[in-house]
């Protein structure tokens, strides 16, 4: 009895050394792939600690430009946090067979980048040692007054909620063991309920400021929503693609083509949303609309943004046609991959280039400015992007190991050899 | 005390002393004493800024955490700026909502009113943070050239050949410049074809920053000013964003402030020297002000553009020009509510 009471307490910290073992374990590529990934971390714990120590005056921000690339980025990685749901969604909602498989694998997609995101914020806050100030009960929580505390109560619940199910799910699959579906179920809708949530609440912070028109507007949720489709697709075909040529996790064409369907679907919405803002936005021309027309065409010779609109604009349409035809996406080797990676890398862009810098001019006292990032910005962006990429990569892995049966418990393995 | 108390007691303004539990204990669990150790000088240094980052929101702190926190910042500053500095603590006095009247047909554009903000208020020098912008405008930018008149669009139409629709062009409209110049460098002011526009802080009785601020590190006090509580803010420019008059400044580095410059008369909640990380605005100069006298750009203006005082007394100078001049308020569409007017004479 005690025996077996020992032996249950020990299994979680077997099934983490087993899974973390296996993890690490790879061929050269993968070895390549995550030293890549180091020097960037090694870079980057430089570079963090310079703006640690110096304060983000380090970066390109301004009073005049108060968001950098940080908190662009943190916006980007709430678009795939949300689009993960997109796995969850056909595998338990609709019950499909060829999906129900890779469920987790889009858990972790969005346990890492909620984790990615959490980075990003803190490398936003200007005093990041204080950050015990809004958690409740420890410091004063502004609620329900401050879109913040929405984000940071949504953000967090989702970052547990992934993280529950996926290590339940892998830790019962390790032991051979059937899972709880009444306990497994519902923490499944509620993550698929939250993920769009985390979203909606992101674009609130932006949308609620009055005082950036650009961001003034209703349609913020929909067009997050409708890039978080479209860029969190794109991540999940190459991440899929891959999966299938490294691994051998078996992922169906049919799974690939429901995800090419999602981003065309998503491209039409986004360009839809984007034209009734523009739109609305141009033909009355208000002052309103003066962050949009200096993206258009620049303002008195200012006109850094205008390429970076333009480029915008043409490859989330140029994608959209292409993806209408079948063939292109069938081509699972070359040309689908391709226009993903297209799509995740423009959506990735649009937002420090044409959502977030280019918004804060004029500023409400008509100052016009252009943001300069500096390397040390750079650098930590990519800090944290590679440590995230790291986490994914060795979750992913790990997970493959348990899902193939790999990764599995002695016992277990024991007894099926009996 | 229960979360909800404890947001009542900062709404509602009060500091009623009593002891903050939730946080004694957290400061207990990690073994920090609240009292000020005597032992080595850099121990106590090392201590009393582990203090200084334990502390809580101004509002909450009791008489006593008061007492010590002001009394940390005292010597810290004393020592930093090698001069005797004091913190001040004084009280809201009662019955009074703060009010600012500008009159912008006088203002000359002269910015005495920025550099007497900076000194007064401890601005950091490099980077440099003004919490007024004098706005210069083009005076006579309303000028209509015929030849400008005929070219509108659409520019030839069996209509005939005039801008019948939209005159001058969509990007250059006839007759308006409409730019403002924020770094104008005049040989002299006041220059024959400008007129100016000074903003600062308007004091918002309904302040979209402080609904934004999620730790509540800035508030509405008493007497209707919003003010900052430096060693609470988190450094997240929510409130920043928030603001439609571009009033908050970030300190994006380390403040520089030579000693000489120090100006060593501040408030807890006012003046007192700023750290890296932290939002800060203009206070209506809360140190004077609670003590009865003139914020330092009223003092500063040599023309007497400004005028400060008692929304509630109706024989005050602002009640005064509210009554008889032509007045507005900046960007009403926003529904703040400034407590800063404009008036012409
Ligand atoms: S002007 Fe801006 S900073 Fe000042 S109270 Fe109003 S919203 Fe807040
Ligand atoms: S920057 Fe400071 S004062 Fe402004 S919202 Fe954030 S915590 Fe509050």
């Amino acid at each position: 009895m005690k025996k077996q009471i020992a032996s249950a307490s020990q299994k979680p910290i077997a099934f983490a050394r087993d899974f973390f073992s296996y993890a690490i374990k790879g061929g050269n590529l993968y070895y390549g792939w995550l030293l890549f990934l180091s020097f960037f971390v090694v870079v980057g714990l430089y570079t963090s600690y310079v703006q640690m120590t110096k304060g983000l005056i380090v970066t390109g921000a301004t009073d005049q430009i108060i968001w950098e690339l940080f908190i662009s980025n943190f916006i980007f990685t709430a678009h795939i946090a949300a689009a993960a749901v997109l796995v969850v969604i056909p595998a338990y909602i609709y019950k499909r067979e060829d999906m129900k498989h890779l469920a987790v694998l889009g858990e972790i997609i969005a346990l890492t980048f909620v984790i990615i995101g959490l980075n990003f914020i803190f490398f936003h806050m200007g005093r990041p040692d204080r950050f015990w100030h809004a958690i409740p009960g420890l410091g004063i929580f502004n609620f329900p007054s401050s879109m913040l505390t929405y984000d940071i109560i949504v953000l967090n619940t989702y970052l547990g909620i992934n993280l529950v199910a996926v290590s339940y799910l892998l830790y019962k699959r390790y032991l051979g063991q059937p899972i709880n579906t009444k306990f497994y179920t519902p923490l499944i809708y509620v993550a698929v309920a939250w993920g769009p949530l985390i979203h909606i609440v992101t674009a609130f912070i932006l949308s609620s400021n009055a005082g950036i028109s650009a961001w003034h507007t209703a349609v913020l949720p929909f067009a997050f929503l409708s890039m978080a489709g479209a860029s969190g697709s794109a991540l999940i075909i190459i991440f899929f693609l891959l999966i299938r040529k490294f691994s051998k996790m078996d992922i169906a064409d049919s799974v690939i083509d429901f995800f090419s369907q999602v981003i065309v679907w998503s491209l039409g919405i986004i360009i839809l949303v984007f034209a009734s803002e523009f739109f609305t936005e141009l033909y009355p021309g208000t002052h309103h609309a003066a962050s949009l027309e200096y993206m258009i065409h620049g303002h008195h010779g200012l006109n850094a943004y205008v390429p970076w609109f333009w480029w915008t604009m043409a490859l989330i349409v140029i994608p959209f046609i292409l993806l209408l035809s079948s063939k292109v996406r069938k081509s699972y080797n070359f040309l689908l991959p391709l226009i993903s990676l297209v799509v995740f890398l423009i959506i990735l862009i649009e937002k420090p280039a044409v959502l977030v810098f280019p918004s804060f001019s004029p500023t409400p006292l008509g100052e016009y400015a252009v943001y300069h990032p500096t390397l040390i910005e750079i650098f930590n962006v990519l800090f944290i992007w590679a440590s995230g990429f790291i986490i994914l990569t060795l979750l992913t892995k790990g997970a493959i190991g348990v899902l193939t049966g790999e990764v599995q418990d002695s016992q277990t393995v024991e007894g099926d050899a009996k | 005390m229960s979360e909800d108390k404890r947001k009542k007691d900062i709404a509602e303004g009060q500091d009623d002393g009593k002891a903050k539990e939730s946080r004694r204990d957290f400061l207990k669990k990690l073994g920090v004493a609240t009292a000020a150790t005597t032992v080595a000088p850099a121990a106590t240094a090392k201590a009393g800024s582990i203090a200084e980052a334990l502390q809580t929101h101004f509002r909450l702190m009791s008489d006593d955490e008061k007492k010590n926190a002001i009394a940390r910042l005292e010597k810290r500053y004393t020592e930093q700026f090698s001069k005797q500095v004091t913190v001040a603590d004084t009280p809201a006095p009662e019955g009074v909502l703060f009010g600012y009247a500008l009159n912008i047909s006088k203002c000359i554009g002269c910015r005495r009113c920025v550099e007497a903000c900076v000194r007064e208020n401890n601005q950091s020098r490099d980077p440099a943070i003004q919490w007024i912008r004098v706005l210069r405008m083009e005076r006579g930018n309303n000028t209509f050239e015929l030849k400008e008149l005929n070219e509108g669009s659409p520019s030839s139409n069996p209509l005939g050949d005039y801008g019948i629709q939209s005159g001058g062009h969509a990007d250059k409209h006839v007759g308006l410049s409409g730019s403002t110049e924020h770094y104008y460098e005049p040989e002299q002011v006041p220059e024959d074809d400008a007129i100016y526009f000074p903003v600062q802080c308007q004091q918002c009785e309904d302040p979209a920053c402080v609904k934004a601020c999620p730790v509540r590190a800035t508030f509405r006090d008493p007497n209707g000013i919003v003010v900052i509580d430096y060693n609470w803010c988190i450094g997240c420019r929510m409130c920043q964003l928030a603001c439609p008059y571009w009033a908050r400044r970030f300190n994006w580095g380390e403040p520089v402030l030579p000693n000489e410059d120090m100006n060593p008369k501040t408030h807890y909640l006012g003046n007192r020297p700023r750290m890296r990380g932290v939002m800060e605005k203009c206070t209506f100069c809360l140190q004077r002000v609670r003590d009865g006298r003139y914020p330092a750009c009223v003092e500063a203006c040599p023309v007497g553009a400004r005028k400060f005082g008692n929304l509630l007394d109706p024989k005050s100078e602002v009640r005064k020009i509210l009554a008889t001049k032509k007045v507005f308020r900046f960007k009403e569409e926003f529904n703040t509510d400034p407590k800063f007017f404009y008036y012409m004479d």
